[in-house]
């Protein structure tokens, strides 16, 4: 094993600080005390074992995005519409539950999968609109995550609105034998766990062992060529979005059958779009992203606790992470961190030649 | 709808357009030059906010668009220095910036959300304005609406008939080609870059000073793919691009038409109209079909339709360029 110089292995802490100087920065602008501020983000994530078992539970859902989006990076896919699937297997597992009549174990069973095919249906549009309509996945996931959140927001103010009416505040919450089984009153379902782990396992040994995840490599590395070697770009595109829609459906079911009770408006809570951050923060690695979207989790309940505590718009979570990742994404030595560069040679038209002189 | 209403209605088309064209050019220029600058919508957050806030301090609606512009700049900034000295994705920083843009705008806002702010003054165009018709559609506005149209017709001036404006499309199609020619293209590609910035920047104030005036969190949510797509549907053109703008400004009337003529439908399914647009604008000039569709047209017709409907962006656009 190479030996690594001293500034090699503290380099990574470096946009760690970093971030937390610019946020603290932004405390103290505003009149905050930032170690007080930090403390109390520390205790709104660990200060009780509710707390600390709300963590976990945000982290499932995060965690099971990040993994679908560790296979669509792979093929050089920016599945920015992840965001969207989730909405949508939400809004699946939500049909189920409301309007389903069996024991738990098949109302539980039949939401998961239902999510997952919706999800991954989703996905599936994204594929279908970038391979054959020439539509970049970036806008196509875009537009269908904003039409998956006036979809919720129609079915919640309309057609799925609880009997006394109301506006935007969401369905009635489901009946007790729908929802995930939680541990202790908390928010955390022990099963969603046990999904996270099976997809950690197979993420992990699809993208290593398998002729798939080298077809997906082979993809994201050089389409092209994957071609002229016999892969066919468009299946494994549509493949591996669909895949991750699956898991961003799952994710979503998640969210609405054991961190919430019922499907509601912003039911995925940005956890697609942090997904994102995560997996270019691990850069590829499948073994980081669990340590990766507990640490998110941890700083967005804790900047919760610090709204409840100092009024402050609790988005300093999102900063402190945004800060992190351009920071890392900027600075982060390539060799160190091992950022990759999700290939974006191919924006907008695979064609485009390298203009490296 | 007699004909008062519909030269309203259509006013109003152009004065919600209005800031979309500023931004159109301005990512246009960026893009013409090779850089892509994802990161519009939080660009234009953060520039809304600060544009409101800047405003409202110094009692100035243009300190509060310089204000805009700044942002616009610093934005664009990072986005060319990731990309042009770090080499870094510029997808993967633009990105970034904009989830950082939309956080960070909630929170140096969350003191000025929902009040009251300056706004900038109707500026009706003497004589002008009497001429039938055109007169209330152009000429009846405030600044930013002309200044949106001056801006379409500089930018297409310079992009196309001056030296400076062929080295900029030089910097963006064959790199190598402009450097043999003693263009500098990185230099080139920052300073457009960050003009083009600092233009998206002066939309996102002219929301919040002018067009939809105030500041709440996420204001402008989702104008700013808007704007990133129309660019690609004006096929990098301002002026192609400017009708993109004014057609997904038309969806706004659009959708208070209908409401008005079917209240039945839920008011939410009318907000999915500019997102299901902007899947069809870039079919359209993305998918093979279209191609196909031409080519089974009468022969006169196809040049044009092929120049109406066809795009090709420019051919650097997204990489680096080493000297």
């Amino acid at each position: 094993m190479r030996i690594r110089s001293w500034g090699e292995r503290i380099w990574p802490i470096v946009p760690v600080l970093a971030a937390l100087l610019f946020t603290a920065g932004l405390l103290v602008v505003f009149g905050a005390n930032p170690i007080e501020a930090f403390q109390a983000m520390w205790q709104g994530a660990f200060g009780t074992q509710d707390n600390t078992l709300g963590v976990i539970a945000f982290s499932i859902p995060l965690l099971l995005s990040s993994l679908g989006l560790l296979i669509t990076f792979t093929a050089g896919l920016w599945n920015i519409g992840i965001e969207g699937q989730i909405v949508i297997g939400a809004v699946a597992a939500s049909w189920v539950a409301l309007f389903m009549d069996a024991s738990s174990p098949v109302m539980i069973a039949v939401e998961i999968i239902l999510a997952m095919l919706a999800g991954a249906l989703w996905a599936g549009i994204v594929g279908i609109l970038k391979t054959r309509g020439g539509v970049h996945e970036i806008f196509g996931g875009l537009a269908l995550n904003n039409l998956a959140i006036i979809f919720t927001n129609y079915l919640i103010s309309g057609p799925w609105q609880p009997p006394e009416g109301g506006s935007l505040h969401g369905t009635v919450p489901f009946r007790e034998i729908a929802q995930l089984p939680r541990f202790a009153e908390s928010r955390f379902a022990p099963l969603s766990l046990l999904f996270a782990l099976v997809a950690l396992a197979v993420v992990f040994v699809a993208l290593r062992g398998t002729t798939w995840g080298l077809r997906l490599k082979a993809l994201g590395k050089n389409p092209r060529s994957a071609f002229l070697l016999g892969v066919s770009s468009e299946r494994e595109a549509i493949l591996a979005l669909m895949f991750c829609g699956a898991m961003a459906g799952l994710a979503g079911a998640v969210r609405v059958l054991s961190w919430y009770d019922n499907l509601k408006q912003n039911i995925s809570g940005g956890v697609g779009y942090l997904a994102l951050l995560v997996v270019m923060l691990a850069a590829y690695r499948t073994l980081w992203v669990p340590f990766i979207a507990f640490f998110f989790s941890m700083v967005l309940n804790g900047s919760i606790t610090l709204q409840l505590r100092t009024q402050l718009h609790s988005s300093l979570g999102g900063i402190l992470t945004g800060v992190l990742v351009l920071f890392v994404l900027l600075f982060g030595s390539g060799k160190v961190l091992g950022i990759g560069k999700p290939p974006d040679k191919q924006f907008l038209e695979p064609e485009t030649g390298e203009s490296e002189a | 709808m007699n004909e008062t209403e519909l030269i309203r209605t259509l006013a109003s088309i152009i004065l919600q357009a209005a800031p979309l064209m500023i931004a159109v050019c301005g990512e246009t220029i960026t893009e013409r030059v090779g850089v892509v600058n994802l990161s519009l919508d939080g660009t234009m957050l953060m520039s809304a906010m600060t544009g409101f806030v800047v405003g409202l301090k110094t009692d100035n609606v243009w300190l509060g668009f310089l204000a805009g512009a700044a942002i616009g700049a610093l934005f664009a900034l990072i986005v060319a220095f990731g990309s042009i000295r770090l080499r870094q994705s510029q997808v993967a920083v633009g990105f970034v910036l904009t989830l950082l843009g939309d956080d960070l705008s909630a929170f140096l806002g969350q003191n000025y959300t929902r009040i009251p702010g300056p706004v900038v003054k109707f500026m009706p165009i003497p004589i002008l304005k009497d001429i039938p018709i055109l007169g209330p559609l152009f000429f009846d506005h405030d600044i930013v609406v002309y200044f949106a149209f001056a801006l379409v017709g500089l930018t297409w001036w310079w992009l196309f008939r001056t030296q400076p404006g062929l080295h900029l499309r030089g910097a963006g199609e064959r790199p190598e080609a402009a450097f043999a020619r003693g263009v500098n293209v990185n230099l080139v590609r920052y300073l457009y870059t960050m003009v083009g910035g600092a233009l998206v920047g002066i939309a996102g104030a002219a929301y919040s000073l002018d067009v939809k005036i105030g500041w709440a969190e996420g204001h402008t949510r989702g104008l700013g793919w808007i704007a990133l797509a129309i660019v690609i549907f004006g096929g990098w053109s301002p002026i192609r691009g400017a009708f993109g703008a004014l057609l997904f400004g038309a969806t706004k009337a659009l959708a208070t038409i209908l409401q008005r003529t079917f209240p039945e439908v839920s008011v939410v399914a009318f907000n999915s109209i500019p997102w299901i647009l902007m899947i069809l604008v870039l079919l359209v000039v993305g998918s093979e079909s279209t191609e196909r569709v031409i080519a089974v047209m009468p022969r006169p017709l196809q040049r044009p339709l092929r120049r109406l409907l066809r795009v090709a962006p420019p051919m650097a656009l997204g990489t680096t360029f080493g000297e």
